[in-house]
């Protein structure tokens, strides 16, 4: 890292971003938060209601379900997604045409549009035209998405491993070529096992390119909305609903301004809260490593 | 080509003098084995990948009444009725033009208030950074769903709805914080000697940036790019919500597909393959840059 001068001019390099952002992000969060404390019946009348709909969406048990599957689901994709995008890019070519190809192959699920994602495991899935569904029911399981619960968890997990885990493998990936062949050939001249590679030369580079990876996938499973949507529509009954599935009934389905305005703040709230924590733990743990001499 | 690399791994092992011929044999097996399973597993991961895509291309060439009559493992009576419906067809085509017109746009507008911002942040102290660069970053971890009603009445009131400039501007939102956070990674890896330097030589601040540190960078904007777009193109949520015709996204308009009388499997599926095409192209130009690029100056 470089050392930074004090120069308060970069707030003029600062400025066109921030009146877009401020443009994109200020003005209608405070048009939630205006909501989220009032009762509007129309334009013209509105009550003052203060903690009211905070109250009443913190007590709401369809809400309390859906925030509980939100973080089942939550931690079981990065569960699952960080040990094997680990995996992927460990198994990597790591030069000439092979590498390119396998690139290639693995970013292509990242760069399909969410909805299409959907209809792609939609089509893969169903029981009467889906080679997973057909080859599954031949198989003698009897795979239904529309009825059974378990299978629609199962699929929606399936789905989303299948649609991010390339994110990590990638991240991973580039952080695994930079490190030096030297670290390597030490390695080797020790005859330092496989896994003492992994984890006291691999991992460690690994760290910061894994934390920006577990964010980022710990905030997009949180919002998941479209996939979901489209493949199971939040069914069987309401078990893969997720929260921003039941924020947008609320809102747009129902017009239920006030209550839905005070649920998005929540939402809100526990994302950050959550990413918070997570950040200021590793960059402790980090720093205690530091103090410690080792790296 | 394996053989030569287990020698090679050999001679590095043999100056401690204590393998006999046997032992080294053994291992090189041994070795051949543990390279084939990578091989291996890899190869079964691609397939797993590359599987419902596939089946998404094998429904895409088949007409309806054989996607639902028979169940075959590719298209037996090969057809391009399905994209010939959409290329034909303007009220389909026009999704495509709609949703990379407003990709471009977004990615026009991050790139180009992110790049100041990201040199101010990796080089300045200023009154307020810590605070703005936290603010910035818990605009990525907003729900969408969130702000689809205050968007909805602010680009209305605007006169913006139903515009490929709002999608783009909404869109910013997460947008320009995620370009200020990688570029910010990038521009902080270049020693601060080069901005030093260029100074001395004479150079004004906006010539250093645009003929010397946007080059050195340039592996670090093709990857900002590359998210840029992903992430403006993947999403549908607010791009639904701010569009009613001029500017419908195309995943809007697949949503036709499905009717009274049914669901149109053939055209839908073509049209998600028509989805996955611009991608590739952009995967394509920034192959290169990705090994390196996407640990995003942070190792």
């Amino acid at each position: 890292m470089v050392n930074k001068v004090y120069n308060n001019r970069a707030w003029l390099l600062v400025l066109p971003m921030l009146a877009l952002v401020a443009f994109s992000a200020i003005i209608p969060l405070m048009t939630v938060v205006n909501y989220s404390v009032q009762d509007v019946f129309d334009a013209n009348t509105r009550f003052f209601t203060g903690i009211e709909w905070f109250e009443r969406t913190l007590n709401d048990a369809g809400l309390q379900a859906a925030l509980l599957r939100q973080f089942a689901f939550s931690f079981t994709v990065l569960a699952i997604q960080v040990p094997l995008g680990i995996g992927i890019a460990l198994l990597m070519p790591k030069r000439g045409w092979q590498a390119s190809a396998v690139l290639i192959l693995i970013t292509l699920p990242l760069l399909i549009p969410w909805n299409v994602v959907g209809s792609i495991w939609q089509i893969f899935t169903r029981g009467d035209i889906g080679l997973m569904g057909v080859g599954l029911r031949e198989l003698g399981y009897g795979y239904n998405i529309t009825r059974n619960p378990v299978d629609a968890w199962a699929t929606i997990v399936l789905m989303d491993v299948w649609h991010w885990t390339p994110l990590i493998a990638l991240l991973c990936y580039s952080g695994l070529r930079s490190i030096p062949e030297a670290y390597y050939q030490a390695a080797r001249i020790d005859r330092a096992s496989k896994w003492a590679v992994f984890r006291y030369i691999q991992l460690p580079k690994l760290t910061n390119v894994l934390v920006i990876g577990v964010l980022l996938r710990f905030m997009h499973s949180f919002m998941i909305y479209a996939e979901p949507f489209v493949l199971t529509g939040g069914g069987p009954g309401s078990s893969t609903t997720f929260l921003s599935q039941s924020l947008a009934t609320m809102a747009i389905g129902q017009q239920d301004l006030g209550p839905s305005a005070a649920f998005s703040l929540i939402y809100f709230l526990i994302i950050l809260l959550v990413c918070w924590v997570f950040y200021t733990a590793i960059m402790n743990m980090q720093k205690d490593k530091a103090e410690r001499g080792g790296v | 080509m394996n053989q030569r690399i287990d020698t090679h791994v050999e001679q590095a092992g043999a100056p401690q003098g204590q393998s006999s011929g046997q032992f080294q044999r053994a291992e090189a097996s041994k070795r051949g084995r543990s390279r084939l399973r990578p091989r291996t597993l890899l190869a079964i991961y691609l397939v797993f990948i590359m599987l419902p895509i596939y089946w998404l291309l094998n429904m895409s060439f088949q007409t309806n009444s054989e996607i639902l009559g028979s169940f075959s493992l590719w298209p037996q009576n090969f057809t391009t009725a399905n994209y010939m419906g959409i290329f034909t067809d303007s009220s389909w085509y026009m999704g495509y033009v709609n949703s990379i017109g407003y990709v471009l746009m977004n990615m026009l507008i991050s790139i180009s208030v992110a790049l100041p911002a990201a040199y101010a942040f990796s080089r300045f102290r200023f009154i307020g950074d810590k605070h703005l660069f936290f603010w910035l970053l818990t605009n990525l971890m907003a729900p969408p769903a969130v702000f689809l009603l205050p968007y909805f009445q602010l680009y209305y009131s605007v006169g913006l709805f139903d515009t490929h400039i709002a999608v783009a501007l909404a869109h910013c939102l997460f947008n320009i914080p995620l370009a200020i956070w990688i570029l910010e990674g990038f521009m902080s890896s270049v020693p601060k000697e080069v901005d030093e330097t260029a100074y001395i030589d004479g150079y004004s601040f906006p010539r250093f940036f645009v003929k010397i540190f946007i080059p050195m960078i340039r592996s670090g904007i093709g990857v900002t790019l590359f998210f840029l777009f992903m992430f403006s193109w993947v999403e549908l949520l607010l791009a639904r919500t701010l569009t009613a015709t001029n500017a419908q996204p195309i995943g809007m308009i697949m949503t036709r597909t499905s009717t009274a009388s049914g669901i149109d499997w053939g055209t839908l599926a073509a049209a998600g393959v028509l989805t996955i095409l611009p991608g590739i192209v952009v995967v394509y130009f920034v192959r290169n840059h990705i090994a390196k690029g996407f640990a995003l100056g942070r190792t």
